[in-house]
């Protein structure tokens, strides 16, 4: 089984790139257009500031073969800012619009908690989930971010409280996005991960 | 169901070995790195921390090839620091796996590094370190290993950093560092209570009450510690057991 791994040159893409190595799959770490349009399975990580994930996105030519690949069914996982590229767009990144794939807004976390929510939080589930699928309900998942979108979507599966409610797993046809770090999340993650590819298969 | 306080193993390295010492002082080995770091993955250590305590350039090489080899073993986060001077510096240490990167000398000197290091990486991938000493009726920032006085009042250079673009500060108190006689709570409380970023609690842990003391009064968001893991005097998962019995949620692992 093939995955390309968006890599725009920012952040620790390597951790993703192992852990979908170690389940078996192949995986190819491309900025290439092309190979972008060609892929059967996408994961798009993202660490960082979301303005450069969508500046690195445009500065490569990424956005229309991106959004084709999608939107033609092709298997999309994104996790952290890769899940918040998706929507219209994120205060984080004034005057830039995200993929727009998904209707909403990626907004700050409110102020009264400390700020990026780091650390290891639980999921709450909103409906059933293929990628939640044999996971414990009690499981943690690491998270690192301050910004996040509205869990009132109908894309939201499972949401997280962190001083307000956001999109923890988003599941739409055959676009998938995580908040949290599935690759630094332990064997939850590594499951997780697994029903992507399974999803993908 | 809330965010799970933290518990962090870290293993001070000479860039090769773990090594460990009073005051930063009187170094021995005390294990291979990668060793170590598959056991805290699989005992329920929700991060790792790797600091290279020589720091020195020539070795450069070989700490990186460290954090690469630890960065294999991991389903957990990796903070990596000790040396890093530019961000260039902290280019290299995220190529070779690390999640984040901690920094402290550099940024006292330069403090304009944090907000480069924002930056590019993002405020959650920038821990500040920041070595405190009591003196007097403040705690004073210690530079080059808790060797060099600074002037620096430790509360003001946490805000300071938090506002330059840091996402969490390791704290490590240099009167309990290496003394097993618990955390400063005053120190970590009066930090954490203050900047609105995560505090990782660092210096003075024997305890399992130590830890439970620092999260319940110290406002610590997470603690961090080395030989009692290094020395098995503590495993992380009946530390776990005992905070989540004494109402400390802890991700205990599945």
């Amino acid at each position: 089984m093939k995955v390309t791994l968006i890599d725009y040159g920012a952040g620790n893409v390597t951790s993703v790139a192992r852990a979908v190595l170690q389940l078996g799959a192949q995986v190819t770490c491309s900025h290439d257009p092309v190979e972008i349009a060609r892929a059967d399975r996408l994961v798009l990580p993202g660490v960082g500031h979301c303005a450069a994930l969508i500046t690195a996105i445009d500065s490569y030519a990424l956005r229309q073969p991106l959004k084709e690949a999608i939107s033609s069914g092709v298997p999309f996982l994104g996790i952290c800012l890769g899940l918040q590229a998706l929507y219209e767009s994120s205060t984080e990144a004034p005057g830039l619009a995200g993929l727009g794939l998904l209707k909403g807004h990626v907004t700050r976390l409110p102020d009264g908690v400390k700020l990026p929510h780091m650390g290891w939080n639980q999921v709450h589930s909103k409906r059933g989930s293929r990628l939640l699928e044999g996971i414990s309900p009690e499981a943690y998942f690491y998270f690192a971010h301050s910004y996040a979108a509205p869990a009132t979507g109908a894309e939201s599966v499972a949401a997280c409280t962190y001083g307000t409610e956001f999109v923890a797993v988003l599941e739409q046809k055959n676009i998938f996005g995580v908040q949290f770090h599935p690759e630094k999340s332990g064997a939850p993650g590594r499951l997780l991960l697994e029903n992507f590819l399974r999803c993908a298969a | 169901m809330s965010l799970a306080r933290r518990i962090l193993p870290c293993l001070d390295t000479d860039g090769a070995r773990v090594v460990k010492g009073v005051h930063f002082e009187g170094l021995r080995d005390a294990g291979d790195p990668v060793e170590l770091a598959a056991r805290y993955d699989a005992e329920g250590a929700d991060e790792l921390v790797v600091l290279d305590i020589a720091a020195s350039r020539d070795n450069r090489p070989t700490f990186l090839e460290t954090i690469r080899r630890v960065a294999e073993q991991l389903s957990i986060p990796l903070a990596a620091g000790g040396g890093i001077r530019s961000l260039e510096d902290a280019r290299a240490v995220v190529r070779a796996g690390a999640d984040k990167i901690t920094i402290n000398t550099a940024a006292i000197e330069n403090p304009e590094l944090i907000r480069e290091l924002s930056r590019e990486f993002g405020a959650q991938a920038v821990v500040l370190a920041i070595d405190a000493k009591r003196v007097g009726s403040y705690w004073e920032v210690r530079a080059r290993g808790g060797r060099q006085a600074t002037g620096l009042d430790a509360q003001a250079w946490a805000l300071r950093g938090v506002e330059m673009g840091a996402g969490e500060i390791l704290l490590t108190s240099m009167d309990r560092d290496g003394t097993q006689s618990g955390f400063d709570i005053t120190l970590t409380a009066a930090i954490s209570l203050q900047v609105n970023v995560p505090v990782i609690a660092s210096g003075g842990a024997r305890l399992p009450q130590d830890f439970l003391e620092v999260f319940t009064q110290g406002a610590a968001d997470a603690a961090l510690a080395a030989s009692i893991f290094h020395d098995e005097l503590q495993s992380i998962r009946a530390l776990k057991s005992f905070l989540q019995s004494n109402g400390v949620e802890v991700r205990l692992p599945c």
